[in-house]
């Protein structure tokens, strides 16, 4: 045994390497074009029951800031500009291709022109956040006490209640969706509007979202406007690499978003 | 076997049973009905108020705006876009009234200028459009379709009849200050509309003694610019003033 291992030269292990790579780069690349699509339903709905998700159409974002205000009122979001359960991001790439995001006030107060002078401006334009309500949440994955969940139709909660404010979620999320209530001192983040879903009627973001840039529907079923965003455009997640599988689905995502 | 050996059992029995017992006594009784979490939270969630009361609403009191919206370009603005949260006052109308935006602010949020907008979403730059009226006196915001604004001697007076439309003087004819004959468009350098040669003209409805309606602003025509024509200081198709 010893000897066999010692019998493995460097020559024989980079041979070995040298073979294995077209296999990793198989993998790798099924990875990639593998559906976008949450792998798993999430638990005890069996196929039955709702599955929330939603589209976010990049062509048709004017840069309103409506949705953000909305979801400041419906959800009683602090109304200081470091909290927010959605916001819109701006992105100005200049012709030397250099990216600046920015985003005042959640876009709330509406945008102001850019800095960049517009002959420098290469392309421009706007993405809405919010919390992704992953398949595979690294929120839910950490909190220490149960406090925050996916619900049996896809929608990760927090539980007041039981939360005791550590803030691990919040450094866990990758997308920044979380944050501390000032008041309450328990995270809080995006809940789909559940109160609002639950009761047939739209998230506040996409009641008022006046150009249809913002979906909503469910991913198992027909009779939603998200199924048709999904048939008839090609769409993309946040982050993909870091396989958390989010529900939030774009078109025409450019690839400088982060 | 040995006492202490007893004792440590005894112990851990102890500590066992007062675990479960605190595990009961602090562990919610739904939690871990659907997983590892509390069940009721959801029901909490979802049992949280409503503000947005969603355009289906509206339109079951306000179907006389509603007819005028739907099929215009604002159909798919929904009420609340403009109106702000209305679930209260829809429960009780007269006791929560909503207000409506009239100011130009509203608006610009969707409309004013912006290079990351998508082109060909209509957009205006809001420091000149329309002078500082709001848009509404121009624009009716459950119907805003384009405004014309313009009468037939737009056809080839296109840039004049434009920028007229978006001045203090829009709802002036071009024949309230030019009479023009009805062959003009047909043979337009012989037969040369007129031109308003004076400065009555314009103290017509904007002397101090003038009977144009109030709202028209007034100059002492004896003293301002006294020495000149109206229109050497003030394009006529786009008067600038004080506003
Ligand atoms: C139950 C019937 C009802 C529903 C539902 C309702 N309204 Fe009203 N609304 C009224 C009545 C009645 C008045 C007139 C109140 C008054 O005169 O003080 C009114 C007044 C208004 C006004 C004020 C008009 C003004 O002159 O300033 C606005 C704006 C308005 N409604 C918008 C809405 C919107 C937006 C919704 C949907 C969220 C809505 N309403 C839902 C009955 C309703
Ligand atoms: C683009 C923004 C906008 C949208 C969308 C909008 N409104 Fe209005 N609404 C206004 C403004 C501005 C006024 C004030 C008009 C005025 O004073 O002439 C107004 C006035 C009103 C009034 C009182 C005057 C009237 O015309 O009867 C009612 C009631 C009203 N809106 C209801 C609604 C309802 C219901 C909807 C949805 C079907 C709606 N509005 C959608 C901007 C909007
Ligand atoms: C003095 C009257 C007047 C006022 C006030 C006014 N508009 Fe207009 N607006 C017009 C006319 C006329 C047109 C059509 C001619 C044109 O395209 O310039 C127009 C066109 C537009 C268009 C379509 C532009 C396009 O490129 O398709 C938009 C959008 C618009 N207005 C929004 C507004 C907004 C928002 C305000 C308030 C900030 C406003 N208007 C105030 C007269 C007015
Ligand atoms: C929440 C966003 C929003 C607000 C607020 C809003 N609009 Fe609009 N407006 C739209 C959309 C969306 C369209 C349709 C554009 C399209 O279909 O390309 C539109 C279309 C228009 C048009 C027709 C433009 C054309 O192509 O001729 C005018 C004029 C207009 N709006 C005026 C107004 C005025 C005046 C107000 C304020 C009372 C207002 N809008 C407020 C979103 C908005
Ligand atoms: C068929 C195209 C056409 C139409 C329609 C038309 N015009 Fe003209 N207009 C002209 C041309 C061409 C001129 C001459 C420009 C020049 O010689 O500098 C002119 C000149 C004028 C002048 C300037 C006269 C001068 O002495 O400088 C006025 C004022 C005028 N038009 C007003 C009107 C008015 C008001 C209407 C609508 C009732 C109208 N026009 C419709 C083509 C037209
Ligand atoms: C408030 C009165 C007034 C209105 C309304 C008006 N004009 Fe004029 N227009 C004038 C005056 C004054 C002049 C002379 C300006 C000068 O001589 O510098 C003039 C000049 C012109 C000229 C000569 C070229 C120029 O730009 O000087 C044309 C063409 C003309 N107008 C077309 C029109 C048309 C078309 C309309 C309607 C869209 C119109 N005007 C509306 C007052 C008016
Ligand atoms: C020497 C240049 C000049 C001449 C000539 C001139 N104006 Fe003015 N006008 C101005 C200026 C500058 C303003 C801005 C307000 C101010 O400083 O009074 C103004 C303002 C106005 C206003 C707006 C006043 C208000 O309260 O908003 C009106 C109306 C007006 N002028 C009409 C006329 C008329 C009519 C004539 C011809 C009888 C005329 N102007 C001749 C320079 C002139
Ligand atoms: C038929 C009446 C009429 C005539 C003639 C007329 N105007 Fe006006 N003028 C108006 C009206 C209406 C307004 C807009 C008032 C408002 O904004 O409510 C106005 C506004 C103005 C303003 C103010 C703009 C501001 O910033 O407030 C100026 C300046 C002006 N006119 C200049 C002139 C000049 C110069 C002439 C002569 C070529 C003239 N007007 C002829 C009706 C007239």
């Amino acid at each position: 045994m010893k000897d066999e291992l010692r019998s493995v030269t460097r020559r024989d292990f980079l041979k070995c390497l040298a073979k294995l790579a077209p296999a990793a780069a198989l993998a790798s690349s099924g990875l990639k074009l593998g559906t976008i699509f949450a792998s798993e339903e999430p638990g005890g709905s069996e196929g039955e029951g709702h599955w929330y998700g939603m589209g976010i159409d990049l062509e048709r974002c004017i840069g309103c800031g409506r949705c953000s205000e909305a979801c400041k009122e419906e959800n009683d979001v602090p109304r200081e500009p470091y909290f927010f359960r959605t916001w819109v991001e701006r992105y100005v790439v200049t012709v030397d291709r250099e990216v600046s995001v920015d985003s005042p006030n959640g876009g709330i107060d509406g945008f102001p022109p850019p800095d960049i002078e517009e002959q420098h401006i290469l392309r421009s334009f706007y993405v809405p956040k919010l919390c992704n309500q992953c398949a595979r949440p690294p929120c839910v994955q950490v909190c220490p006490v149960g406090a925050t969940f996916e619900t049996r139709d896809g929608v990760v909660l927090v539980d007041e209640k039981y939360c005791i404010g550590c803030r691990y979620c919040i450094q866990a999320c990758p997308y920044g969706a979380r944050y501390l209530d000032p008041q309450t001192r328990v995270a809080d983040k995006c809940t789909f509007c559940y109160h609002r879903i639950t009761r047939g009627l739209r998230p506040a973001c996409v009641e008022v979202c006046p150009n249809s840039a913002r979906i909503f529907g469910e991913i198992r079923n027909a009779n939603t406007p998200l199924w048709r965003f999904v048939r008839t455009n090609e769409l993309q997640v946040l982050k993909p690499h870091l396989r958390t599988e989010p529900k939030v689905y774009y078109n025409s995502l450019d690839s400088e978003v982060r | 076997m040995p006492s202490q050996v007893k004792r440590l059992i005894l112990l851990f029995g102890i500590a066992a049973a007062a675990l479960v017992l605190v595990r009961f006594l602090l562990v919610p009784d739904s939690f871990g009905r659907y997983g590892h979490y509390r069940a009721d939270a959801v029901d909490e969630v979802a049992g949280m108020e409503i503000r947005y009361a969603g355009h289906l609403l509206c339109q079951e009191c306000h179907d006389d705006v509603d007819a005028v919206k739907s099929g215009s370009m604002h159909e798919a603005v929904s009420c609340e876009a403009c109106h702000g949260p209305g679930n209260e006052h829809a429960e009780d109308p007269f006791e929560n009234r909503l207000s409506a935006p009239r100011g130009r602010r509203r608006c610009a949020y969707c409309h004013s200028y912006n290079p990351s907008r998508p082109t060909g979403f209509p957009q205006i730059e809001p420091d000149e459009h329309g002078g500082e009226e709001p848009c509404i006196t121009c624009h009716n915001p459950h119907q805003p379709e384009p405004l014309v604004g313009i009468e037939d001697c737009e056809a080839c007076h296109t840039e004049i009849a434009k920028t007229k439309s978006k001045s203090h003087h829009l709802s002036l004819h071009c024949t309230t200050c030019h009479a023009t004959q009805e062959r003009h468009p047909g043979a337009p350098r012989e037969m040369r509309p007129d031109k308003p040669r004076t400065r009555s003209f314009c103290g017509q409805c904007h002397g101090e003694d003038a009977s144009s309606p109030e709202t028209i602003p007034r100059v002492d025509m004896a003293t301002h610019g006294e020495d000149y024509l109206c229109w050497q200081c003030h394009y006529p198709h786009f008067p600038e003033g004080r506003r």
